[in-house]
């Protein structure tokens, strides 16, 4: 529900600064995605939208207004913590009423409001239980719960899969992606260290480096247009195979950048060598192989692997889907 | 094998029952004492040969000594509310606010603990006659108060550190106070410890001697340790053995029952700290 906007923000510690002027407008009813290597200020990011860290300088608006120096509480955000932080000594219902009853909301309307948010997240049945009799997604689940019951205008998301195993979190993932369909006027951000997380629940990623927002925009836009050689290396996997020297100096730039999937399998190319290894997924499947670049470079192909360890074989990137980097890492057009 | 574990089982039993006896014994021989009248006193009794409940009655039935212990319930309890009260919220300052000379400020504390009660004794004394509240339950209260606020501190400190700060931070989204953040979330969690630290306060306030005795002058102001100290027998020679292991027993027996009471809470709060989860 709410439109946020940050205008040249800054956050420093006493002579460090960790996010160093970020210039960013989030749209009503987004999903937006921080995402980042660790100690790139992206959860700093967020804990500053939440107001639980001020701003050291710059502007931040809530649908206009200036929020600054709003407590968090006023600021009609709700939060989901990595480590679920729910009050150990409370029952599931207490831990979703909490706020509410600090609100000082009438008995019957927090009865209300919990009941459909335990119904909507199919935990209804464990609401007179403790955190501690509970598993880590149905703790999970009573985070998200609670942040719900607020009915707050933005939701933010702080690693909430990432103390989950794989199998729990791809479903937990679906269910915030259903979560924000179903409240699709909730401006909601999530942090993630995890591209794949990042690249299947956003509408707009904002890729952040050194407290400095790299690049801002769908999955598709990031993908297929990276403004950066670090966009470039960070969205995707496998990652970009990058090649200098040589290689890149054929194509007139530093670096030259190209898809695993942008690669085929050709009788006769400049780019051969030795096959060092193969990965086998089953639906598809991964070659390595050493051309005399930095590092072996990934080709991906359809279906199981037919092409055995030691063969020596013929690359060539498909026509159109090179991407060329100049000395500064930015792209050559 | 087997010869030398069961050696080893034998070696471990014997050392219990070598540290049980040494220290248990003194309080086994008040016990036994108190039970003896006359010249029996003076001879040494390992196992009780006559019972007698004489040095009870002497004690409950003498001017104030039932005043002395309601004195010190009086006292040890109020120190402890006051204690608990100011140690919480200054553990909560200590742990969780980021000031300027915050660390100075926790050596501080941990300095006044090391001065002996002598050394302050004058000093303190003067504040007592300052604040008008000599020869009054307060001027203890005082003088425990501060005493025991440095270990309470840093003990809660230490458990308040121990808190997630997730747990805190999501009491402040859902919009609670510093207030009631301790109140409502922080003091259900520290409970293991405030039972311990508790426990301790009160019994520093029950058996303190020195300060007690130097703020009061009158009998009904006197609490127990000071009572017992005072008892005095029928002539300037004669010591009330009796009489003083009997009101010995009788100060005790409060403390044992509520260690026993809180037992459980105890260990689980000298433990909660060291270990996550």
């Amino acid at each position: 529900m709410a439109k946020i906007e940050l205008k040249n923000v800054t956050k420093s510690y006493g002579a460090v600064q960790v996010i160093k002027g970020i210039d960013l407008t989030i749209e009503k009813g987004e999903f937006m995605v921080f995402v980042g290597p660790s100690g790139c200020g992206k959860s700093t990011l967020l804990r500053l939208i939440s107001g639980l860290e001020e701003i050291t300088t710059g502007d931040m608006l809530f649908d206009g207004e200036r929020v600054n120096n709003l407590i968090p509480s006023k600021r009609g955000i709700a939060m989901v913590f990595q480590s679920y932080a729910l009050y150990p000594h409370m029952k599931v219902y207490d831990n979703m009423a909490f706020g509410m009853k600090l609100d000082k909301t009438s008995d019957a309307e927090i009865r209300k409001r919990v009941e459909n948010a335990a119904k909507l997240l199919q935990i209804d049945h464990l609401l007179d239980r403790l955190p501690k009799q509970l598993s880590g997604g149905q703790r999970q689940r009573v985070a998200i719960g609670r942040a719900i019951v607020r009915d707050p205008r933005v939701f933010l998301f702080d690693e909430p899969l990432s103390n989950l195993d794989a199998a729990l979190r791809v479903q937990t993932r679906l269910e915030i992606a259903k979560l924000h369909h179903s409240m699709s006027n909730v401006t909601m951000i999530y942090v993630t260290h995890d591209q794949v997380e990042a690249m299947t629940l956003a509408d707009r990623i904002a890729v952040l480096r050194d407290g400095r927002l790299e690049q801002a925009g769908t999955p598709a836009e990031l993908y297929e247009h990276p403004n950066s050689l670090f966009v470039a290396g960070f969205i995707g996997s496998p990652k970009m195979n990058f090649l200098t020297g040589k290689f890149a100096e054929a194509e007139g730039c530093t670096t030259l950048g190209v898809r695993s999937e942008h690669l085929e399998v050709v009788d006769n190319s400049p780019w051969t060598g030795e096959v060092l290894h193969v990965e086998d997924l089953g639906s598809d499947h991964f070659l390595f192989v050493e051309i005399g670049s930095d590092e072996p470079v990934i080709v991906r192909r359809p279906g199981k692997a037919t092409i055995p360890v030691g063969t020596r074989v013929s690359i060539a990137p498909k026509p159109g889907h090179l991407y060329r980097f100049d000395k500064d890492g930015k792209p050559v057009r | 094998m087997s010869g030398q574990k069961l050696l080893s089982t034998i070696g471990f039993y014997a050392l219990v029952v070598v540290i049980v006896v040494f220290s248990v014994f003194p309080f086994y021989y008040a016990i036994v004492t108190s039970f003896t009248t006359g010249t029996d006193l003076f001879k040494i009794n390992y196992w009780p040969r006559a019972f007698s409940w004489a040095n009870y009655e002497t004690v409950l039935g003498g001017r104030n000594f039932v005043r002395s212990i309601w004195n010190s319930v009086f006292i040890a309890t109020t120190t402890v509310v006051f204690a608990l009260f100011l140690a919480v919220t200054a553990s909560y300052a200590l742990a969780r606010v980021r000031f300027r000379g915050r660390g100075l400020l926790l050596m501080m504390i941990l300095a006044v603990s090391m001065f002996p009660q002598i050394a302050v004794l004058a000093g303190l004394f003067e504040l007592v006659r300052f604040l008008g509240i000599f020869n009054t339950p307060w001027a203890m209260i005082l003088s425990y108060v501060i005493f025991t606020l440095p270990f309470t501190v840093w003990v809660l400190t230490t458990f308040m550190r121990d808190l997630p700060v997730e747990i805190e931070e999501a009491a402040i989204v859902d919009g609670a106070t510093p207030w009631i953040i301790i109140t409502r979330v922080f003091m259900p969690l520290l409970w293991p410890a405030l039972v311990t630290t508790g426990l301790l306060a009160f019994i520093g306030a029950w058996n303190e001697f020195l300060f007690a005795l130097t703020f009061t002058s009158s009998e009904t102001t006197r609490t127990v340790p000071v009572a017992i100290g005072l008892l005095s027998g029928a002539s300037q020679q004669e010591i009330p053995w009796g009489p003083i292991m009997a009101a010995s027993v009788i100060v005790t027996v409060p403390l044992i029952i509520l260690v026993l009471i809180f037992q459980r809470k105890i260990v689980a709060g000298l433990t909660a700290g060291g270990v996550k989860g």
